[in-house]
């Protein structure tokens, strides 16, 4: 059962990763990468991270797919991109996923099964986030502020 | 059963996806989500390491779920200002395609 859920979600999700990084049409890739994104999401809720998933589904489903859309409807442009292809980048990406999978396989404890039913619950990482986290949590505050002003100022300026 | 090696294999792959998509494509927006991607990946390995990391109470680590969280905050900023950059930058050249953005090429 579990198995059979993280094989779905991890097609699921990698398909829809692909389709992001390869589809032509902007609003298609946007769409694949909210998919993409959602299973994210779904990932989480299966290892048991429910407060993480819910805040991944509210900010990145809920918040920065839509603004992506929203900037491709904002910069839309007939042409699309017919301009050669870069097969040193091809190299290079095939060269990272090499380093990765090396690392991935000296990790000591690699073939480490979870323990069941076990989920951190929301209260448990409220409590870390008011006692032991909660300096970052500040400053997590001011810098939200200061994009929500910079990002304002940044596309107000036009119109001066 | 899922070991903590699937988690990290598909954590991988996604990591390259969204880095070969960088590379390889030339639109700003296409470039910002495989940005995302990216993030995505590495947050997701940290969500697996903390659930797999259990201490003598069989209660899982939460300290890699709080990173995330924060993760996820500073990319939110990050996409805010950055799609208002890429906005503004669409306003001043009307495209937004990197190879046209070349001003600064030596």
């Amino acid at each position: 059962m579990n198995s059979a859920a993280f094989f779905f979600i991890a097609v699921l999700t990698l398909s829809a990763a692909v389709a992001a990084a390869c589809l032509r049409q902007l609003v298609h890739a946007a769409l694949s990468f909210a998919v993409a994104l959602v299973g994210v999401a779904a990932f989480y809720f299966l290892l048991g991270a429910e407060f993480v998933g819910l805040v991944q589904v509210f900010v990145y489903v809920g918040a920065v797919a839509v603004l992506i859309v929203f900037t491709i409807l904002l910069t839309r442009h007939g042409t699309d991109e017919n301009r050669g292809f870069n097969w040193s980048g091809v190299v290079i990406a095939l060269a990272v996923l090499a380093a990765l999978l090396w690392a991935i396989m000296r990790t000591p404890a690699l073939y480490v099964a979870a323990q069941p039913g076990v989920t951190v619950t929301v209260r448990q990482i409220g409590e870390a986030l008011m006692s032991d986290y909660v300096w970052p949590l500040q400053c997590v505050g001011l810098l939200l502020t200061a994009a929500l002003i910079g990002a304002l100022v940044l596309v107000l300026e036009e119109k001066r | 059963m899922v070991t903590l090696g699937d988690y990290l294999f598909v954590s991988g792959l996604l990591f390259t996806l969204g880095f070969a998509g960088v590379l390889l494509r030339r639109n700003l927006i296409i470039i910002f989500m495989s940005l995302e991607l990216m993030l995505n990946a590495a947050n997701l390995s940290l969500v697996a390491f903390s659930r797999f990391r259990t201490n003598s109470l069989g209660q899982p680590n939460y300290d890699g779920q709080v990173f995330v969280f924060f993760i996820i905050t500073v990319a939110a900023a990050e996409v805010a200002v950055g799609l208002a950059i890429i906005v503004a930058l669409y306003r001043a050249r009307r495209t937004t395609h990197v190879e046209d953005i070349n001003s600064l090429k030596f």
